[in-house]
């Protein structure tokens, strides 16, 4: 425990633990409308931006912002026009953003040891400054994402309502795509590019086996973020491990552990109150 | 006299250069109920989705309350029932939460909800059946509760006009009464409907108008016809099984 004396690693648990509350709650918005894997392609170009930063001598975070918001509304645009080829557009930006980010970072002065901190995290060299950018994004991210709910809800669930609604479906799926860059670039301090979308999904994957409405799953989900950030980073202190990567476990274990309760609560619940079988619908036709 | 709510003025929709809709005028008035049928395929739907914009329409005109569909800003005057809900991506939601989606073309995105909106959205609960199973995620309910849902979120909104795209399509019958009796009660209030259908069943008394569409263009306008063939007999009741056997001979030879 000595170890979080250190500001290092202070700042290091809380950058994690408001990515651990504000990941999941944009990422139930990605779940829902199968896009779950989104923030994987999103990181992919977040790289290229990334290398640009380090080559052009900027603020490698801030170009990242820039180059992943861009990609995000180019998917954004894709998606919303439906076509077939939708899914190799998807991965030409995807490889695209990866080669273009390994690329430009090699062409840099930058060592593997940067390429790596963006590619799996390094949690322990976030500056003040980092920080700030991190709890006010991420302060950011989860106003909107809890203010905007019934809007943000009804535009997930059934675009085509939210639009007779008259609801701005365009700006509001805008507002995901650029949320969706934001959390990426900020989760790619804490977890690294390839493990964003963990942060974002296995929360809530986590939390719907159990929950039964949006709200309950969106809140359990967010507790859930937020307690595998700050396990995971507890362990890596202890155990002198990767943040990153045990963060993502730590979320991933939650996942197996609530999976097997349930389906022996299921078991439990099943042999210890037989109840009546379910009652059949009445007949629709006769057969004779 | 009474206004049109829905005027459509030789409208083509088209997919892909295919032509769908050719040359369809429609009028629906204030406190009608018009049924359109016709057979799968006919661009019965299409014309719908064309009314409420989710559709380009090539050529023509739609207008919404005496304003042109572009100009068509006040979407809380109408409620919208899909034919199904989508699947969501497997993240649950209650019943309750889908009709308070309802609300949102009044409420607005930025404003919390308030009474008006819980009682609005009791209100629909009761209207279609569902108060008991507000809670319930609506993956546990059978076809016919969810196309219900979907009814009480378009009612939640105290709409002035349903359209309705083959609300009884693999209902079971109980739902059918329950849809049926809603909609005579939205009527009753003073309420206009559009609605698609392939069978009227139950809906048959409810009724005022039907539009017949026979390949892109309106083959009848007026009384609803009487069934043909089979559907015509006495005692038919034409309910829809809710999966099809699977085909003999998938895993054998």
């Amino acid at each position: 425990m000595e170890l979080f004396q250190y500001p290092y690693m202070q700042r290091a648990l809380i950058g994690a633990l408001v990515i651990g509350l504000a990941a999941p709650a944009l990422g139930i918005y990605l779940v829902q409308r199968r896009l779950a894997l989104i923030g994987d392609g999103v990181g992919h170009v977040a790289l290229t931006g990334v290398g640009a930063g380090l080559l052009l001598n900027r603020s490698p975070v801030l170009v990242a912002v820039i180059a992943a918001t861009i990609g995000a509304i180019a998917i954004e645009i894709v998606r919303s026009r439906g076509r077939t080829s939708g899914d190799l557009a998807l991965a030409l930006l995807f490889y695209g953003g990866i080669a273009g980010g390994v690329l430009l970072v090699g062409l840099s002065d930058a060592t593997s040891a940067n390429l790596n901190a963006y590619l799996f995290g390094s949690l322990t060299t976030i500056s003040p400054a980092d920080l700030t950018t991190i709890a006010v994004l991420g302060a950011a991210i989860l106003v909107t994402m809890i203010a905007l709910r019934p809007a943000l809800f009804a535009v997930s669930h059934d675009e085509e309502y939210a639009q007779v609604s008259g609801l701005p479906v365009r700006t509001l799926n805008l507002l995901i795509a650029v949320a969706t860059a934001v959390t990426v670039t900020i989760a790619m301090r804490a977890v690294g590019v390839l493990l964003i979308s963990a942060l974002m999904v296995v929360p809530v994957a986590t939390a719907q086996q159990v929950t039964r409405g949006f709200r309950s799953t969106m809140a359990a989900a967010m507790a859930l973020g937020f307690f595998a950030a700050g396990t995971g980073v507890w362990v890596a202190a202890t155990a002198d491990t990767a943040p990153g990567a045990s963060v993502v476990l730590v979320a991933i274990a939650s996942f197996l552990v609530v999976a097997v309760a349930g389906a022996v609560w299921r078991v439990v619940r099943r042999r210890t109150a037989p109840t009546a079988a379910p009652t059949p619908e009445p007949h629709e036709v006769v057969l004779s | 006299m009474t206004s049109p709510v829905i005027t459509v003025e030789h409208g083509v929709v088209g997919y892909d250069g295919r032509p769908v809709l050719r040359d369809i005028s429609l009028t629906v008035t204030a406190g009608e109920v018009v049924a359109i049928l016709g057979a799968n395929g006919s661009g019965k739907s299409t014309l719908i989705r064309a009314v409420l914009g989710l559709v380009p329409i090539s050529a023509g005109s739609v207008t919404l309350f005496d304003r042109p569909l572009r100009r068509f800003r006040q979407w809380a005057r109408i409620g919208y029932v899909p034919q199904r809900l989508g699947a969501g991506g497997g993240v649950p939601a209650t019943v309750r939460e889908v009709v308070a989606s309802g609300r949102l073309a009044r409420r607005g995105v930025l404003r919390p909800p308030g009474r008006a909106d819980r009682s609005a959205v009791d209100a629909a609960l009761r209207a279609v059946g569902l108060a008991d199973r507000a809670g319930d995620p609506v993956s546990t309910l059978s076809g016919g509760q969810q196309q219900r849902t979907l009814i009480a979120r378009a009612l939640a909104g105290q709409p002035e006009l349903l359209v309705l795209d083959e609300p009884t399509a693999g209902v079971d019958a109980a739902s059918q009464e329950a849809f049926a009796g809603a909609l005579r009660d939205f009527v009753a209030d003073g309420g206009t409907v559009l609605l698609v259908a392939h069978e009227l069943g139950p809906l048959r008394p409810v009724i005022s108008r039907a539009v017949v569409v026979h390949e892109g263009r309106i083959a009848h306008d007026g009384a609803v016809p009487d069934p043909a063939g089979h559907h015509a007999e006495p005692d038919h009741d034409h309910v829809h099984p809710h999966c099809y056997d699977e085909p003999a001979g998938l895993w054998s030879n």
